[in-house]
């Protein structure tokens, strides 16, 4: 499994979604390393796809597809959550099912 | 950055197609200032917060101005004609203004998105910091702003002075 991890310096949302991440992955006992990537300018963003801090992707699928084509951009990500919820990191369900 | 203890002067648009100065809300016994934005996902998390703060003291002649200074070049969704969308789209109680010289948070010595800044009818600053002490509404166990606005409506020093505002980074010209 490919586990990357995109974030931008500037976001200070990155050390919490690693850390649930890194949860659900030993919940999970899944051992495969996270590809983590720092995300330094625009144009690192551009071609990364990036669309904001932190992004995850399983195997090349974003933990939250609705928001995964935004444009590039070097700023937080919005994670829409169940009941009109905002957060600025996913939410454990949504790295759940990414990696079931 | 340094915060200033006292409100800084501005003169600044507001969504309702209005400018508005410090001197407007001199009536206010309490002056919350709120650096803020339309993107930031800690923004969008905290705002209806803000909002319920804003409708539950409006009786007590309690004011809350959020000013957005974001670089609308860099950062297109913060324009301020996204903040005209944006206010309607959350309902904002409060005014929302624009600081497109970056001046006011400049003077204000901001860092995040929200960040607060809560004044005493002297306009001396009483509370810096974040609204409240999670972005989760369900966990919060100290309402900083809240606990502050009551302090100054009563004439007293808030239990909290200074927390460490959580959110987005100002975003400068450069």
């Amino acid at each position: 499994m490919r586990i990357e991890f995109l974030y931008w310096e500037g976001c200070p949302s990155h050390p919490e979604a690693k850390e649930l991440l890194q949860l659900v992955l030993d919940e999970r006992g899944i051992d495969d390393p996270i590809e983590v990537r720092e995300v330094v300018s625009h144009d690192d963003a551009v071609a990364l796809a990036f669309p904001g801090s932190p992004t995850i992707r399983i195997d090349g699928r974003d933990v939250d597809p609705a928001g995964a084509h935004a444009p590039p951009s070097m700023s937080c990500r919005v994670y829409r959550l169940p009941g009109d919820r905002v957060s600025p990191i996913p939410s454990r369900q949504q790295l759940e099912e990414a990696l079931s | 950055m340094n915060v200033v203890h006292t409100a800084p002067a501005f003169e600044l648009p507001g969504v309702d197609g209005r400018i508005h100065s410090l001197e407007e809300y001199a009536d206010a016994p309490v002056l919350v200032l709120i650096q803020s934005c339309n993107h930031c996902p800690y923004v969008l998390a905290w705002e209806g917060r803000i909002n319920a703060l804003q409708r539950e003291y409006a009786e007590r002649g309690v004011r809350i101005v959020a000013i957005s200074s974001n670089d609308a070049e860099a950062y297109p969704a913060d324009s301020f004609e996204r903040m005209f969308d944006h206010t309607r789209e959350a309902d904002y109680a409060f005014d929302y203004l624009y600081d497109e010289s970056q001046e006011v948070a400049r003077a204000l010595g901001s860092e995040r998105t929200p960040e607060c800044f809560v004044y005493d009818a002297d306009r001396r600053l009483v509370y810096h910091g974040a609204v409240d002490d999670s972005r989760e509404e369900s966990e919060v166990t100290t309402h900083y702003v809240r606990d502050a606005i009551e302090a100054a409506l009563a004439g007293e020093a808030p239990p909290v002075a200074e927390t460490q505002p959580v959110g987005c980074t100002v975003k400068w010209r450069t």
